[in-house]
């Protein structure tokens, strides 16, 4: 059980090619940051783990079963992703109706449904919003709709992409115990991000992207220690990274850390 | 007298029970950089909607207090000539992208072309900007098949095609990657050279150090904190006011707990490294 990435490559129409031969495996349970500069074919390469683009060459399977074969909405019953924009995802008239549609649109019945979504609003934070309309609340708790309508489908694996753009502490922190929530229940989770801080507190394996490639796939401090990566997929250091490297100290991701290793 | 001043002012949105700003009085110079930080829901986006107006002529509601934008009441603007001195780039710049061009050139060409610029003015500053925002290359493409990091490039080009004297910017960089960020905050630390006034909402609370003359902390509605950069950056109690502090600070209070202080807090990274080389007697 997992999402496979085999050689995968994908050319939008008109002939613009964002990934080129791909390899990437995503285990249940996993933690797996994407990191890199804009137009490294990040999304493109999450789209592909959930169907919405299939490969224009080589094959993506997820769960042993080749995305070619399958709908877009085959595939979303199992990997969930969560727009970049809200507003590309939203069509519901109240937060309670657009986190209701997924399991709705499945048939589940009414008490599955509550169950369901009851689930997905804690963990989102949203209990004060759900008679609201998702266009007049702000385009931060906004994005967390969208991520609890994602989360109702209880997909095994769940793409985020750029989820704590736009975030303030509370936010961030809603963000963080879902994360925590998920991966003991077993969901994959996939994340886009530019956060380095939020990569450095919450995820052990991160992939580094550049011209349509896969550039390096290891731990964060291997990731951030390693200045030809960082360089290449223009990434910057956490704070508290780049200020131990400056000093010549290496390995050290956090405030903890930094602390005891000075006199 | 202060470019933009504000008197106690409390707002209500229509319909809304609680203000979404309370008793604010506070003045803003010109050709200064201010950086507003604070959790969402603090009243930033309220403040940023006073400034340009659109708080009380676009969104009513009830507005006490007193306003004054270059000494004129803010009740008394005409909307079209204060939206002439203040350029506000939206928060979503999918909100902002016009949805009518069918170019990014006509895009950011859009707001002159409707103020009845000559030709030749327009295509020269439109040139200008484009390239200022490195945005060259996406001249010729459609606005609704760009990134988001590349729709925000353009969102922000559109208003400087403007150049209005004060900018009210609001999250410019949520979509970009640092590198892209980072262009942005030198792109606005050079319209700053130029005498433009600045009000910065933002999270990256790394680059306000950096760039910011002065950061406001807004919270439930209120400024909490108003204050040179390094001074406000550096508080202890950050924190608890919902706002983001830099890592590099909160080492600093966290050396000091552990009985090993630095000199004083840092905000920026080049200072901590020198406070830490000094502490370590380098130099």
């Amino acid at each position: 059980m997992s999402i496979e990435l085999i050689n995968a490559s994908f050319s939008y129409p008109g002939g613009f090619l964002a990934n080129e031969n791909l390899n990437l495996v995503i285990q249940p349970g996993e933690r797996v940051a994407i990191v890199g500069q804009n137009g490294a074919g990040k999304t493109t390469a999450v789209k592909m783990m959930n169907g919405l683009h299939k490969p224009t060459a080589g094959d993506v399977l997820v769960d042993g079963k080749n995305t070619k074969e399958f709908t877009t909405a085959q595939i979303a019953r199992t990997v969930g992703y969560v727009f970049q924009n809200p507003d590309d995802q939203i069509f519901n008239q109240s937060v309670r109706a657009e986190i209701e549609y997924m399991p709705r649109y499945f048939k589940f019945s009414p008490q599955e449904t509550r169950r369901r979504v009851e689930r997905a609003v804690a963990l989102a934070g949203l209990e004060d919003y759900m008679g609201k309309n998702p266009f007049d609340i702000p385009y931060p708790i906004r994005k967390f709709v969208t991520i609890a309508a994602v989360l109702a489908t209880e997909p095994k694996y769940v793409i985020f992409d750029e989820p704590t753009a736009g975030q303030d502490r509370r936010g961030t922190k809603i963000l963080e115990n879902m994360m925590d929530e998920l991966q003991k229940e077993g969901i994959a989770v996939v994340t886009i991000t530019h956060d380095m801080e939020f990569v450095a507190r919450n995820f052990d394996r991160v992939v580094a992207m550049a011209h349509r490639n896969i550039l390096a796939d290891g731990t964060a401090a291997e990731i951030f220690g390693n200045n030809q990566v960082v360089e290449e997929a223009r990434i910057r250091r956490p704070q508290l990274a780049q200020l131990a490297l400056d000093l010549g100290l290496e390995g050290i991701l956090n405030c903890e850390e930094l602390v005891e290793a000075l006199d | 007298m202060s470019l933009i001043e504000l008197e106690n002012v409390t707002y209500h949105y229509p319909f809304s029970k609680e203000p979404a700003l309370r008793q604010i009085s506070c003045t803003f110079e010109k050709g200064k950089f201010y950086g507003i930080v604070g959790e969402n829901g603090g009243g930033k986006t309220s403040l940023c909607n006073l400034l340009r107006g659109l708080i009380p002529h676009f969104y009513r509601g009830k507005l006490e207090g007193r306003v004054t934008i270059d000494g004129t009441d803010v009740q008394d603007w005409d909307t079209g000539r204060l939206s002439a001195r203040i350029g506000y780039v939206f928060q979503n710049p999918f909100t902002q992208i016009s949805g009518i061009k069918a170019t990014v050139f006509e895009e950011v060409a859009m707001g002159l072309e409707n103020l009845g610029r000559p030709k030749k003015e327009m295509v020269d500053e439109v040139l200008r900007v484009c390239k200022l925002l490195d945005i060259e290359n996406l001249m010729e493409k459609s606005p609704n098949a760009l990134s988001g990091g590349q729709r925000q490039r353009v969102a922000f080009a559109s208003i400087l095609a403007m150049d209005a004297d004060i900018l009210v910017i609001d999250e410019p960089t949520s979509q970009l990657d640092p590198q892209g960020t980072q262009d942005v905050f030198e792109i606005i630390h050079t319209l700053r050279g130029t005498g433009k006034t600045i009000l910065l909402v933002e999270h990256k609370v790394d680059l306000i150090a950096e760039y910011c003359d002065e950061v406001l902390v807004m919270q439930g509605g209120q400024i909490v904190r108003k204050g040179p950069t390094a001074q406000v950056l550096a508080d202890k109690e950050l924190p608890q006011l919902g706002a983001l502090q830099p890592q590099v600070a909160m080492f600093g209070h966290a050396m000091a707990d552990a009985g090993k202080p630095l000199e004083e807090i840092p905000i920026t990274l080049e200072q901590a490294l020198r406070l830490v080389r000094r502490r370590r007697g380098e130099v």
